[in-house]
């Protein structure tokens, strides 16, 4: 074989990697392989970074306990939660993409915007702080802060942040318990306490928690820093 | 009236056919065949069971025999029909809910005679009609297979069927105009894969009984099979599954086929709605060689025109547009389909790869409904995910970026753009905003 038999060889190879590399290339550089393009339809409502909407139905996932929004998407796909949308959007999904899913909006930085003004009277808002920080020890409700956290913004892995939501979300999650068409895996602690509740608390106190400030530290709770009052199916043992 | 009217038809009907019909539907009775298939030792049994569970799993019997968070195959899933809802039945072989008690003998009977194991006329919500076509050895190889699934204690919810439906003994005049039982016959003219094909597609896939479009009394006919239909009470377009112009399978290959069977995913089109529910619970698990099988039947067996107007079955209306006025729906909708479609799309509808389908000569798009091109704009979504595409690609929902004359618009115009023609008769045709609106009430709660 001579010298310029072998240069030519090398010379084809290395043009059929080249081309091999451009047809490939071309193919994938198309449609990005990431995460981000493939859920589309999560962030088209929740935004790219899990933001949120300014409404009652497209809450904020970001920075939200990975655990508590894997179990939201179980929820949805075994019609423990009824949304028409979501439980479309989930219907067959593997367990292992859903937590990826979850792993992503929990993993992003939220953007926080100042929280709009209660216009409610101050004695309804006072109220709604009073259940929030106390609960009521007389008719068995616990404080919130028993189980999201002295900050509210959740308790790790699987207790939600209650700072940062819309009104109108919180109200409809609290009227979604009370009406049975929102369920946790059970015990199903959330359905207890919501049942003691009035419509007129629910109000109140979804008033005051979307009109507080964030706290410096939004991180929530670290794991296992709350003994809860009830048992929940949705922390692990 | 109507109703009234047509049971006095059926009554007329009833007196003509009794005497012959009857006789004939003992003959078919007394025609069936009664052995059993009993495999010998303890690695036979095992062979059958796996070949049940294989056979379960093509036929899709946990997707509804399956409540969605429910026990596998404890029953219990909603099935919407036209005359009311029935529940699906517990078959995990519980002695008092499930079908424990039942023998061999009563499952085959139930799978090819339609006829439960009280002697009770059973629905065709329950696709016996195409079950009746499998071998007394796949029956019974199920059969084995569900012998060994977990048995659990699960009551049946009562069926809300408005009468004069909800009397079951009347499904003996239904079974006398429009079933007959009997095992598939091969025809020995055409390839094995052929008859593996058709086997799979009009036995155990049961393919007709979304494809199908069914009469006033819900049966499907051999002249319209796979011509497709409206999937009762579902809003989806089950698509006709011939090749010819303007048939859901126009310009498929076979390989098109195996791709969208097996992955749901193809270079023509992505599994949506029902059927992607289909592939990931069913057909993705099925053998290369079965889903070949299906591929070649599907290519290879004749076309049926697609039927228009099928009584209450009817696909939701389009409106005769004149061409100006056309023209200008066709140029409102290009605004949108820029701004909102064409990133994935493409800008002349080609579509990218697999991934996102091309728009141009889409048969999805070109089917004589536009529901399906309506409520995938509407609803967005996942391809289904499979053991091949285990994180599948999405579409957003625009249900709340555009208004119902919005989408009517970007579907008009995706329906007409690229030398795209609806098989819609005239093909100058617009989408109703209120056929919009109907389709979006039932997401927006």
């Amino acid at each position: 074989m001579s010298w310029s038999d072998r240069r030519w060889r090398l010379a084809m190879a290395g043009a059929t990697v080249l081309a091999w590399g451009l047809v490939v290339g071309t193919a994938f550089a198309q449609v990005p392989n990431t995460l981000q393009q493939r859920i589309a339809a999560c962030t088209s409502c929740h935004g790219k970074h899990g933001q949120g909407g300014h409404n009652g139905f497209n809450p904020r996932l970001a920075g939200k306990p990975a655990l508590y929004l894997y179990h939201q998407l179980l929820d949805f796909r075994a019609g423990r939660r009824h949304y028409p949308m979501m439980q479309h959007m989930v219907r067959d999904m593997p367990d292992a993409y859903l937590r990826e899913i979850a792993n992503y909006f929990a993993a992003q930085v939220p953007v926080w915007p100042a929280p709009p003004p209660s216009v409610m009277p101050a004695a309804f808002l006072r109220r709604g702080q009073e259940l929030v920080e106390h609960g009521d020890q007389a008719r068995k409700v616990p404080a919130c802060t028993a189980c999201h956290g002295k900050r509210l913004m959740g308790l790790d892995l699987a207790i939600p942040p209650l700072l940062g939501l819309p009104k109108d979300y919180i109200s409809n999650q609290l009227g979604a318990w009370r009406g049975g068409t929102r369920h946790a895996m059970a015990p199903d602690c959330m359905a207890t306490v919501a049942a003691r509740l009035t419509p007129q608390e629910v109000a109140a106190l979804a008033a005051w928690l979307s009109s507080q400030p964030m706290p410096a530290d939004v991180k929530p709770a670290p794991a296992g820093s709350l003994k809860l009052p009830l048992k929940c199916g949705d922390m692990p043992q | 009236m109507n109703t009234i009217l047509r049971w006095r038809h059926v009554g007329g009907m009833l007196v003509g056919v009794l005497a012959t019909s009857l006789g004939l539907s003992w003959m078919v009775l007394l025609g069936t065949p009664q052995t059993v298939d009993k495999p010998a030792d303890a690695a036979s049994q095992s062979a059958q069971v796996a070949r049940g569970a294989y056979l379960a799993r093509a036929g899709d019997c946990a997707s509804c025999h399956t409540l969605a968070g429910g026990q596998p195959l404890a029953g219990g899933r909603p099935i919407p029909t036209p005359y009311g809802t029935i529940y699906t039945p517990n078959i995990t072989p519980d002695m008092t809910t499930g079908i424990g008690t039942w023998s061999a003998e009563d499952f085959w009977r139930a799978m090819h005679d339609g006829i439960d194991a009280h002697g009770h006329y059973l629905y065709p919500a329950f696709p016996f009609t195409s079950f009746t076509r499998l071998t007394r050895q796949d029956v019974d190889a199920i059969y084995a297979w569900l012998r060994t699934v977990k048995p659990v204690h699960a009551t049946r919810l009562p069926n809300t069927l408005s009468f004069p439906y909800s009397w079951r003994s009347l499904m003996g005049i239904w079974r006398m105009l429009y079933f007959d039982a009997g095992t598939y016959r091969p025809d020995p003219t055409k390839s094995a894969a052929w008859n593996r094909g058709a086997y799979l597609v009009k036995g155990l896939g049961h393919c007709a009984d979304c494809h199908s479009p069914r009469n006033w009394l819900g049966a499907t006919r051999d002249n319209s099979a796979l011509a497709g239909a409206m999937i009762p009470q579902q809003d989806w377009y089950a698509p006709n599954l011939g090749t010819a112009q303007g048939n859901g399978l126009a310009g498929w290959s076979r390989q098109d086929i195996i791709d969208f069977l097996h992955t749901g995913r193809s270079t023509k089109g992505i599994a949506y709605g029902p059927m992607a529910e289909v592939v990931h619970a069913s057909l993705q698990y099925l053998t290369t060689a079965d889903v070949v099988a299906m591929a070649t039947y599907l290519m290879q067996r004749p076309s049926r025109p697609t039927p228009i107007h099928y009584s209450r079955f009817v696909p939701p209306p389009v409106r005769r547009a004149r061409e100006d006025h056309l023209n200008s729906w066709v140029v409102q909708g290009h605004v949108i389909y820029m701004k909102h479609c064409a990133a994935c799309h493409g800008k002349n509808g080609e579509g990218q790869l697999d991934v996102y389908p091309p728009l141009a000569g889409n048969s999805s798009i070109l089917a004589a409904s536009p529901a399906n091109a309506i409520r995938k704009v509407l609803l967005g979504g996942f391809a289904p995910a499979t053991q091949t595409f285990p994180r599948p690609y999405s579409m957003p929902p625009f249900i709340e970026k555009l208004n119902d004359h919005e989408v009517a618009l970007v579907v008009t115009y995706i329906r007409h753009a690229w030398r795209n023609r609806p098989a819609t008769d005239p093909p100058l045709s617009t989408v109703a905003d209120d056929t919009v609106a109907k389709y979006r009430s039932a997401f927006t709660r």
